[in-house]
């Protein structure tokens, strides 16, 4: 039972990881230069590495046979324990790097307090994860102050991203029924130290704490995840088995 | 890309401690902080440095290639510059 939630756990950040990283795929061939062509491949492709691990784990504690591809490819939407936040549309660059953003500001404390875990396979991802994060932190939170501080047009779709993403955020601080999981609470309290400072820089409005979405953890997803997956797991799907 | 908002900046590179930055290549950014963000992501994917720095590419001044007679064909006229112009006496050995 124990290792039932344990899975669960695991898989959600996994998913988390997997998804948020498969839409900053999307911005290949699409972003607005170069320099930051590269920067989001780049912390997609950390993301990826880190949901490959976590994958790999969740299979172990399973014992179903499943590994990092059937767990990644053979699962439809209602099974993927994802963030509602992360599933959201890529939008304009604003709402990019929001997303990155207000996901990136929960990671970064909550690997480093995993690194510290007494679940030695999430301490030894998370060793790998935090340092990865603390930079996902920095790059998007930059960004955030530039466009929030910059023209009239950057500050306003800076904060409509803000306004529109911010009832994901709640999700992310909802407990979760296994031991290894960091404080919420305390998580909350750097989330909200962090968002306030950079929304304070980049002179944008803090949305009033309201009703938050909910569900991605239980399977209950916005109709975008459904058009991600068919995407990720075309291949999969129309050719079971495909090596190469 | 020459947008006034998004500045060139030069990107220079030590490769481990006790080497001198070497210049790596260029990145547009909106201001210095950016540009050390941007040059971390296109120039130190590979483990390639251990420090970064940048400088706005329109703070070097750079030598007119027009002038290049003037400026460096004397220097070609003068192997005696060179510690190869001068033979070594036996006497003083291997050095």
């Amino acid at each position: 039972m124990a290792d039932d939630r344990l899975f669960d756990y695991v898989l959600g950040l996994a998913d988390d990881a997997l998804v948020l990283g498969h839409r900053l795929s999307e911005w290949c061939g699409h972003a607005p230069l170069l320099e930051e062509e590269l920067a989001l491949a780049n912390i997609g492709l950390d993301l990826l590495g880190i949901a490959r691990r976590l994958y790999g784990y969740a299979g172990d504690l399973e014992r179903k046979g499943r590994d990092e591809d059937a767990l990644a490819y053979l699962r439809d939407a209602p099974q993927y324990r994802n963030l509602l936040l992360v599933e959201q549309p890529n939008g304009d660059f604003a709402q990019t790097i929001v997303r990155q953003f207000f996901y990136s500001a929960h990671a970064a404390p909550f690997w480093r307090a995993m690194a510290g875990s007494s679940d030695s396979t999430l301490a030894g991802i998370a060793a790998e994860a935090r340092h990865e994060a603390a930079y996902h932190l920095r790059h998007a939170g930059d960004w955030l102050v530039r466009l929030g501080d910059g023209t009239a047009e950057s500050r306003h779709r800076a904060q409509t991203a803000v306004d529109a993403l911010w009832p994901y955020t709640g999700e992310m601080f909802e407990a979760a029924e296994v031991a290894v999981t960091p404080d919420p609470a305390m998580l909350r309290g750097q989330w909200n130290e962090t968002v306030a400072a950079v929304l304070a820089e980049a002179t944008l409005t803090r949305p009033a704490d309201g009703w938050m979405q909910s569900g991605g953890r239980r399977g209950r997803h916005s109709e975008h995840l459904g058009y991600l997956l068919a995407e990720l797991q075309f291949l999969q799907r129309a050719y079971p088995g495909a090596r190469w | 890309m020459t947008d006034p908002m998004i500045p060139l900046w030069e990107v220079f590179i030590r490769a481990r401690a006790g080497l001198a930055h070497r210049h790596v290549g260029s990145v547009h950014a909106a201001d210095s902080e950016m540009a050390l963000t941007a040059a971390r992501d296109v120039y130190t994917r590979r483990g390639e440095g251990v420090s970064i720095w940048v400088v706005p590419s329109a703070a070097i001044t750079a030598s007119d290639p027009g002038d290049e007679a003037d400026l460096f064909e004397p220097a070609e006229a003068k192997p005696y510059r060179h510690p190869t112009f001068y033979a070594v006496p036996k006497e003083v050995g291997d050095m």
